[in-house]
């Protein structure tokens, strides 16, 4: 491999990747501001202030608070700033306790990440042996069975999964097994690390489970069909007629071609499962992006609100970058000059 | 050919027979699940009050009281969705509720019977509105190429990267949580599938003789691209949009869930199930119906659209 190629490719890929950024905020910046009601009135008058009688509150009021956050400029004037901060990570202060909104990325974001890390590793783990399972013994019962079961997976909401969880398991009426809120004990400083630990997965499966059985069955069925695909080509019928065992066959020779379009899927698997999060974080009150979102969406805290989209577009569009780059690394057939056509 | 691969399909029969029947109860809820009775024959005179409701819009021409007097035939459940009953709060499944009451005593049955037209029309109309931006937007780039493809590919690209729930739950939050945002929302967000697989089609067929045909002959621009070039591409968007029906309602289902669906009283399966977040551990029944009832759509949706690809094209099987 040429290393000089691949910095090119990389650095031609990251410059590509700035545009599409600054179309994500860029439009998200135009629907915050451009939509009715404003964040002033909702802060003045309360919860269901936004957009209603704003007319109770003297124009002073307003104008002085339009200017303190401010609002009182035109909206490119506001772009411009907020992209000129953003160059040192600084995306203001919050519109609801005035903390920098930096802060609380940086305390939620390890808590997302965390989850969603884990729900990946987690569908990898348990999708690719069924996928082989089944693609080595096809149509027998037992991939019929499975192929069943992860479907019935996909169709299953998991807000209602996340619910059903916490009425069986989560000491509603029948187990008590594992902790429906938060992400830690009270009181967990104390423990030693290694328990402080323990508490934080304790606290963590019931939200995995609810993140992770629905991506099962997309992977495990994209991997039975790849190594199907890769188990009919010439050179496995070689390497059989060689003499080879058919375990050497299918884990040596076909999984190995077969597993590199499964990196690729890494790419969107993440972005997905940052969406899904908002609603699991909601449910189990883990203090993660989404469910800082969900709060700051409802506040119309539109520092975080920026925030928020800027980091989840750029970690999608890292994920696909990284994504790409790791591909060609696998696939010797694949070399940086033919991505660039 | 299409038709006969797909019925021998029994599962994607099944999703078929199940999406028909799920309609159905859409349609007929009215005469599924009322308070009203179908018909009523007092005095001498016959009344429809259900049809006079719908063609009408109010029951005036009955008589006053309509639970007192002569013969009626009522609907399998005589409940309406949205009237409360103090009497009967969180009564279990039982003769009188089949599948029990909420915490205000109305019928769940009935409730879900109403959610069907919910999830049903957000269903169709938010996909309805996608296929034709993306049918718009695909044909534009996959056949003019150049510069139109270039700018709407990065179109593409930027919305794929959207957080598109976050942006969804923002635009609700912002212009007010109702039914039709909510397919608006979800058509504009969800429209880039359907635009890579008709740039995709346009694509492959700009360049084939039966185009260059009708170019010969005189057929105008936006003739050629609807008349003679879409039939041959709407296949692969008839699949996707089957599953994204199932999306759809999936999403509507998480917002309604948290908050930002269909106002009450009126009902949505999110909905129920976002009330029965606060009688978990003592009205399952609450939880457990509405999930199967999208649970069971989502299903019947998939199992239909895998049937069509499988159909439709049997490399695409997977």
């Amino acid at each position: 491999m040429d290393g000089g190629t691949m910095i090119h490719y990389i650095l031609k890929r990251f410059f590509l990747i700035l545009p599409t950024f600054f179309g994500i905020t860029l439009i998200t910046f135009l629907i915050i501001q451009l939509a009715p009601g404003s964040p002033v009135s909702l802060k003045l008058l309360g919860p269901g202030g936004a957009g209603v009688r704003s007319d109770l509150i003297s124009k002073e009021v307003i104008e002085q608070t339009k200017k303190l956050y401010g609002l009182d400029q035109p909206v490119y004037v506001q772009y411009g700033k907020w992209l000129k901060r953003l160059v040192t990570l600084d995306f203001g202060d919050s519109y609801k306790d005035h903390r920098p909104v930096s802060l609380k990325i940086r305390e939620a974001l390890p808590i997302t990440l965390l989850l969603n890390i884990i729900s990946i590793f987690l569908i990898y783990l348990i999708s690719i042996p069924a996928g082989i399972f089944s693609a080595v013994h096809p149509e027998s019962w037992m991939d019929k069975i499975t192929t069943l079961l992860l479907f019935i997976l996909y169709s299953l909401p998991s807000f209602w999964v996340a619910m059903i969880l916490i009425i069986y398991l989560g000491g509603g009426e029948y187990l008590d097994l594992f902790p429906i809120a938060g992400i830690v004990s009270y009181g967990v400083e104390t423990l030693p690390f290694w328990n402080q630990v323990g508490n934080l997965l304790w606290h963590l499966v019931l939200p995995v489970i609810s993140l992770t059985y629905g991506g099962l069955a997309f992977l495990s069925r994209f991997s039975r069909a790849q190594l199907l695909e890769v188990i009919r080509q010439d050179f496995i019928r070689t390497a059989r007629a060689k003499g080879l065992s058919e375990s050497v066959v299918i884990l040596k020779h076909g999984l190995r071609n077969a597993l590199i379009p499964l990196v690729t899927l890494m790419g969107t698997l993440l972005p997905a499962l940052i969406g899904g999060s908002v609603i699991i974080e909601q449910i189990f009150s883990i203090p993660g992006m989404g469910k800082l979102g969900f709060e700051a969406v409802l506040t119309r805290d539109y520092p975080v609100i920026m925030a928020i989209v800027a980091i989840e577009a750029f970690l999608t569009l890292i994920s696909i970058l990284i994504t790409d780059i790791l591909y060609v690394l696998i696939d010797p057939r694949i070399s940086f000059e033919k991505v660039h056509q | 050919m299409v038709g006969r691969q797909f019925r021998r399909n029994r599962l994607a029969m099944a999703g078929i027979i199940f999406v028909i029947f799920f309609f159905a109860t859409a349609l007929l809820a009215p005469f599924l699940a009322n308070d009203k009775p179908i018909y009523l024959y007092h005095e001498g005179k016959h009344y429809f009050p259900i049809v006079h409701q719908i063609t009408h819009g109010h029951f005036s021409s009955t008589p006053h009281n309509l639970k007192a007097y002569g013969w009626r035939l009522m609907p399998p459940v005589p409940y309406s969705p949205t009237e409360y009953d103090l009497s009967s709060l969180l009564i279990p499944p039982s003769k009188n509720h089949w599948l029990g009451t909420d915490d205000q005593g109305r019928d769940v049955l009935a409730r879900l019977i109403y959610g069907s037209q919910v999830s049903l029309s957000v269903g169709f109309i938010a996909v309805s509105i996608y296929v034709i931006i993306g049918l718009f937007f695909g044909a534009m780039a996959g056949y003019f190429g150049g510069m139109t493809d270039l700018i709407i590919s990065r179109l593409i690209e930027i919305m794929i990267c959207f957080p598109t729930f976050f942006l969804i739950l923002t635009v609700l939050a912002f212009v007010g949580p109702s039914i039709y945002n909510i397919m608006i929302v979800i058509g504009i967000t969800s429209w880039t599938g359907i635009a890579r697989l008709t740039r995709g089609e346009f694509l492959k067929f700009r360049h084939q003789d039966f185009v260059l045909a009708a170019k010969t002959v005189g057929v105008s621009t936006p003739r050629l691209l609807i008349k003679h070039i879409l039939p041959n591409s709407l296949a692969p968007v008839f699949v996707s949009a089957t599953f994204g029906v199932a999306a759809a309602i999936l999403v509507e289902s998480s917002l309604s869930f948290l908050g930002f669906g269909v106002q009450p009283p009126t009902a949505s399966w999110g909905e129920i199930l976002s009330q029965s977040r606060d009688f978990m551990d003592i009205a399952w029944w609450l939880t457990l119906f509405p999930g199967l009832a999208i649970f069971l759509t989502i299903t019947a949706y998939n199992l239909v659209g895998e049937g069509l690809r499988d159909a439709i094209d049997p490399k695409l099987k997977i």
